[in-house]
């Protein structure tokens, strides 16, 4: 009786821990949400900001002596570009690293690959940053006459190698997540392995690789350290992969240490934090009504 | 109702994401209250904390080295970050003394006030040429202010090197590579008010590094680059131009005696500034800072000593039997 009362109550503590946990995710969002929006608010109602400068401006001048400008559209054009080019190569390489690692090779090269495939996931962006600086800058430049070496290409390459390890272990999840018996029936059927790869378990699996892509996507966005080395923070509007490009997470590594607190460039800094945060949410939310859309339809 | 058969990657997704975001903002935010948890040690042996110009980090850290073993019993703690994070620091009250490469400006002496504190003193340390840089291969060898403003300037008409009748080797596109710092450091400022004037902005589109050194780096493995950072930065695989006021005139390389001599002509001091006047340690280490011995350093770091030349020598030579 009396182990069968302290077993109800360390039931119910477990509960209510782990509903903490659960709560506490929740907590921290709208914590940090508050706190961006409050210290980006004065600025954004107080008369002084255009937002249709904000947004429509290439000229980002917050020290200018004669004439402060806060045109952010290049830096908005610099994230996109670099995320864009960075999920063109990680995606079909990570999706294919995936497919390659779940279905084709054997147990050995399986354990020595997915090592290795984390391995590129635990060197710190700043040393990615400072390939970039180095190595990468020198070989673009010999390799394709460019002006300058710190681009485009260089943080999309950079950042490419940064998500491609994410894609790679949630795809995996996700093609192992497909029904051993779907594989099986579909070789029964007489398909190729590639006919069953690509009718079978792509489809079946892509919920989940549509979130490992996403999940990129995330990453690529919020990288902050590396894109500020390798982009060569340069504000214009790339017209191609070999121009240098500067994005909104650099933007405010590089600014809000030295801007004065409360001052305008540091509300304009938090502003920036905003519409990053409007970029993820929608990004997510995009996602979950694509996923939705597929589940209705299936 | 949500299916329990949703894979991992899906539930994960919302959650990691938001974590992630969580992770830029509080790295983000990191930096930015680094500098208030370092509060220096009343009682205890004397910290003088000392924050502020990237140009200048490496000459404080030389001094700081080169003072602990005179006076064992104070420590320096040196911090970089740009003069803007100095007087950050002094404002906050976190930095006994800040670095700056450029002089306070009018508004943030009153907000050192405003927070309690009395009005800032200045000391000047030494000096400052600041160099324009070129890849070793450019056959550019002088440039006068006139000409540097075309290129740096918001509206000037120079954007390539065929403008300056130029062909540097290994930059076929011709495409004039301008090298900058970030918008708050005080050589942007410094560079800003002495080659483009007064109320005049950068051209977009430079490459704005995050670092003195990382300049140069960049500068020296690009060919189309030209960039501007402190004289003591200088590496053999860049190259420094002669720099002339005017066209005509003659133009000098950037060094100590030009320098010294005032004929180079994009040099500047640099400045150290504490709350009120200094008291104790602090008064004490200034104070060596701009003896012989501190200038000492300043000439063997790269950088120009107030200290006129002769007077300097006698201070090497004592140092040297000293040792």
């Amino acid at each position: 009786m009396r182990r069968r009362r302290w077993e109800l109550i360390s039931e119910s503590l477990v509960e209510w821990l782990i509903r903490l946990c659960g709560v506490s995710a929740i907590i921290f969002v709208f914590g940090i949400f508050y706190f961006v929006f409050r210290e980006g608010m004065g600025l954004l109602w107080g008369g002084r900001f255009s937002a249709v400068q904000f947004l429509t401006s290439v000229e980002w001048y917050p020290t200018s002596q004669s004439h402060v400008r806060y045109g952010a559209l290049a830096l908005i054009a610099g994230t996109f570009s670099v995320t864009l080019l960075s999920m063109a190569i990680a995606v079909p390489f990570g999706v294919g690293t995936a497919i390659y690692v779940s279905e084709f090779c054997g147990p050995r090269a399986k354990e020595t690959l997915k090592i290795v495939i984390e391995l590129l996931a635990a060197i710190p962006s700043v040393v990615w940053g400072f390939i970039g600086l180095t190595v990468m800058n020198s070989l673009i430049i010999k390799l394709f006459n460019a002006p300058i070496g710190l681009n485009v290409l260089n943080g999309g390459a950079i950042l490419a190698l940064m998500s491609a390890p994410i894609i790679v272990s949630i795809g995996e999840d996700a093609l192992k997540a497909v029904p051993d018996s779907y594989r099986e029936a579909a070789l029964a059927l007489g398909a190729t392995r590639w006919q069953m790869v690509r009718r079978v378990l792509l489809p079946g699996a892509r919920n989940g690789l549509l979130a490992a892509a996403l999940l990129g996507v995330g990453r690529a966005v919020g990288e902050t350290m590396a894109v500020l080395m390798a982009t060569g923070h340069s504000i214009r509007i790339p017209t191609g992969p070999l121009d240098p490009v500067r994005t909104l997470t650099a933007t405010i590594a590089a600014e809000l240490g030295e801007a004065a607190v409360g001052s305008d460039h540091y509300q304009v800094l938090f502003i920036i934090g905003i519409l990053l945060f409007s970029i993820t949410f929608v990004v997510n939310l995009s996602a979950d009504l694509i996923v939705r859309g597929i589940r209705g339809n299936a | 109702m949500r299916k329990k058969s949703a894979s991992i990657g899906r539930r994960l997704t919302p959650s990691l994401l938001a974590v992630s975001i969580a992770l830029t903002w509080l790295i983000a935010c990191g930096r930015h209250r680094a500098g208030e948890t370092n509060q220096p040690y009343a009682h205890e042996r004397p910290v003088i904390q000392n924050i502020g110009s990237d140009t200048m980090v490496n000459l404080a850290q030389a001094w700081a080295e080169e003072y602990a073993a005179i006076e064992p019993t104070v420590s320096v703690e040196v911090s970089g970050g740009g003069t803007g994070t100095g007087v950050a620091a002094l404002i906050n009250g976190t930095a006994d003394i800040a670095n700056c490469s450029r002089q306070m400006e009018a508004g943030e002496i009153a907000k050192v006030v405003a927070t309690g504190g009395q009005e800032p003193v200045q000391n000047i340390v030494g000096y400052d040429a600041l160099a324009i840089f070129a890849h070793k291969d450019n056959p550019l060898d002088e440039i006068t202010i006139e000409r540097l403003a075309a290129i740096y300037g918001e509206k000037g008409p120079v954007r390539s090197w065929a403008d300056l009748g130029i062909q540097v080797p290994g930059c076929p596109s011709g495409e004039m590579i301008l090298v900058s710092r970030q918008s708050n450091s005080g050589t942007y400022y410094y560079f800003r008010e002495a080659i483009l004037g007064k109320g005049v902005d950068f051209k977009l589109g430079t490459l704005d590094m995050h670092g003195s050194k990382d300049v140069v780096e960049l500068v020296s493995r690009t060919p189309c680059a030209i960039g501007y950072s402190g004289m003591g930065y200088a590496t053999p695989n860049v190259k420094m131009l002669r720099v002339a006021r005017r066209p005509g005139e003659n133009a000098f390389a950037p060094n100590v005696e030009n320098t010294q001599t005032g004929e180079y002509p994009i040099a500047r001091p640099l400045y150290m500034y504490t709350r009120g006047e200094p008291k104790d340690a602090v008064k004490k280490y200034l104070k060596w800072v701009q003896s012989e011995a501190g200038q000492a350093i300043v000439r063997a770091t790269g950088y120009v000593p107030v200290v006129k030349e002769a007077e300097l020598r006698a201070a090497v030579e004592q140092g040297a039997k000293r040792q």
